[in-house]
């Protein structure tokens, strides 16, 4: 659906879903995936349609996912990191918390 | 990070507005912090000018790279960014308001004198059948994607709706090679005689040649289809054709990525749930909040800036987000009233040459009433997943506003909290009921207004009042 122009070079190291990929410094975990060529990121909790990110901009919702073990993170204001752990989320997920006393 | 645990003056937001703001209340001495969503200070208007992949300047064109400006200007002023960070209350304390913000997974409390909200626009919801496919994305989307990552659509790609935006993101991907099978224009028919009475400004205004511009290179990007209506995404778990009706004859193209857009609407959660009064703007068919010449809202010591209090465009926001920092430096006791009016004017003459032609964009490209008010099986609210047709059936059943159909249907009360519904609820209301949607009224939005964990709010430093109060209730047992 997407591809990269020239003048960004990827870096990064990150999984999908257990398989490696190499995202650019400064992307975003939706940016990413669109990237690697995933256009759906997870399935409603309502429903269990498929879904993916809409408005790239933090509004939606509609791109979480989750990233090292954290379920419904906003994968449109996340910002890649090396060695992410980038997973697809399917129906409701449990909010797990940062364990307290973490920062 | 670290962060002080109380300030002069907070602004949320780091658009146009919001550094504009920050930028003139740091001047003035004040301690300023802006909390920004988004890794890079510049909004969406200049998302990604301090990091984005693209060199060739060309891409973005001017009005883009006019924001390195006011970026660099933020930076030297002295007030504290802090991206990355979300705002999801702000209250009232007994030195000004206490804002709760999130910030790396950690929430806290920053007491602030003045806020400043400069939370900008958000794309119009654009309620079609099949909207919620993976594939369908906005073009404002694909035009974030482009700005931070130099991502350029490929496959069979349609773009659809209306507005100046539409046409920009096509003129702009076009110019980096981006195909573009078909732009399926919705404008109605014959909106230019209700635009014309504000033809005279808008050709004077810095708008027309940039439009005309834009205009040229979108027709030498893709096939125009004019007039368009009854625009339907099609396909099971992703997006595989999209159907519309032109001049008479439905038609149906194959499609990888349909980008949706059909102009901006003010960004209002915050405002809305800090309890600022808010009017229905039937021009730009939205609620905007009641503000005063320096964005002064109904809450005393809550101002707001830019597109946030009504759609202006970028230039626009920049000069109300000046006049927001000195109202606020004045407010502080950091600013006469005439050095602030002296400061002021050149703003004020900046907001007035930004403004002039917005009546003419806003009558030209007023969305068409049966793309904004959805019918049957359309999906209303994309997160809880109700349709236009249980929106009716509970207006028939007698509810009559968006707050009690939140109880009917959960409507509007997913993670992105009325965002991408609320308006078409209220129209879809006031429509079902004829009354006018202000009549109608918006959602009452509540804290949090973003989502955060309950350990998260567990966490939170406690004042000893608060703790003592439990300990009591603790020992009565």
């Amino acid at each position: 659906m997407f591809r990269r122009l020239p003048d960004g070079q990827a870096t990064v190291p990150v999984t999908i879903d257990g398989r490696p990929f190499t995202a650019r410094a400064g992307d975003s975990v939706a940016a990413t995936l669109f990237a690697a060529g995933v256009s759906a990121c997870r399935t409603t909790p309502v429903s269990g349609a498929a879904r993916g990110p809409f408005c790239m901009m933090g509004v939606c919702f509609d791109c979480l996912v989750t990233i090292d073990g954290r379920p419904n993170q906003q994968g449109c204001l996340v910002a890649v990191a090396d060695g992410m752990r980038i997973e697809r989320q399917s129906g409701a997920r449990i909010a797990a918390d940062t364990p307290l006393g973490q920062s | 990070m670290n962060l002080a645990s109380s300030c002069d003056v907070a602004v949320v937001g780091a658009g146009a507005a919001g550094l504009a703001a920050a930028t003139e209340c740091a001047r003035c001495g004040l301690a300023t912090v802006v909390f920004d969503e988004q890794q890079a200070a510049g909004g969406q208007i200049y998302r990604a000018i301090t990091t984005t992949p693209l060199k060739d300047r060309t891409v973005l064109g001017v009005d883009y790279w006019h924001g390195e400006g006011l970026v660099g200007e933020f930076a030297r002023a002295g007030a504290t960014h802090v991206p990355g960070s979300t705002v999801w209350a702000v209250t009232r304390s007994d030195d000004g308001f206490e804002i709760g913000v999130s910030h790396d997974g950690v929430a806290r409390l920053v007491q602030a004198k003045q806020v400043i909200l400069a939370t900008g626009a958000l794309e119009r919801p654009f309620p079609i059948p099949g909207w919620t496919l993976p594939g369908v994305m906005t073009a404002g989307a694909a035009q974030l994607l482009l700005k931070t990552s130099g991502l350029v659509p490929e496959g069979r790609v349609v773009l659809a709706g209306t507005g100046p935006l539409l046409f920009l993101v096509a003129a702009q991907l076009a110019r980096v090679g981006g195909r573009i099978d078909c732009l399926l224009d919705t404008t109605p028919r014959g909106q230019w005689r209700s635009a014309a009475a504000h033809a005279v400004d808008f050709l004077r205004s810095p708008y027309f040649a940039k439009g005309l511009s834009i205009l040229r290179d979108a027709r030498r990007a893709a096939r125009i289809v004019g007039r368009v209506q009854q625009l339907e995404a099609l396909g099971t778990d992703s997006l595989q054709r999209v159907r519309f009706v032109a001049g008479g004859r439905s038609e149906e193209l194959p499609a990888d990525l349909l980008l949706l857009h059909q102009g901006v609407v003010p960004n209002i959660n915050l405002s809305n749930a800090i309890g600022c009064e808010h009017r229905w703007d039937d021009a730009q068919l939205a609620f905007v909040p009641v503000v005063d010449g320096w964005g002064a809202s109904s809450v005393a010591g809550v101002t707001i800036a830019g597109d946030g209090a009504g759609i202006a465009g970028a230039r626009a926001a920049e000069a109300r987000g000046r006049l927001a920092g000195l109202h606020a430096a004045h407010a502080l006791g950091k600013l006469e009233a005439a050095a602030r009016d002296r400061a002021a004017a050149a703003a004020q003459a900046e907001l007035a040459r930004f403004t002039r032609g917005r009546a003419f964009v806003d009558a030209m490209y007023r969305p068409a009433e049966a793309l904004r008010i959805p019918s049957g099986e359309t999906i209303v609210c994309r997160c809880e997943e109700i349709t236009a047709q249980q929106v009716i059936d509970t207006v028939k059943l007698g509810c009559t506003g968006p707050n009690q159909m939140k109880s009917f249907l959960r409507c509007g009360m997913g993670p992105c909290q009325g965002r991408l519904c609320g308006l078409t609820v209220t129209e879809l209301i006031a429509r079902e009921r004829n009354v006018p949607p202000g009549e109608v009224g918006h959602y009452r939005l509540r804290f949090p207004v973003k989502p955060i964990t309950l350990g998260e709010l567990a966490a939170l430093p406690q004042t000893e009042e608060a703790v003592k109060a439990v300990v009591r209730i603790g020992k009565a047992h």
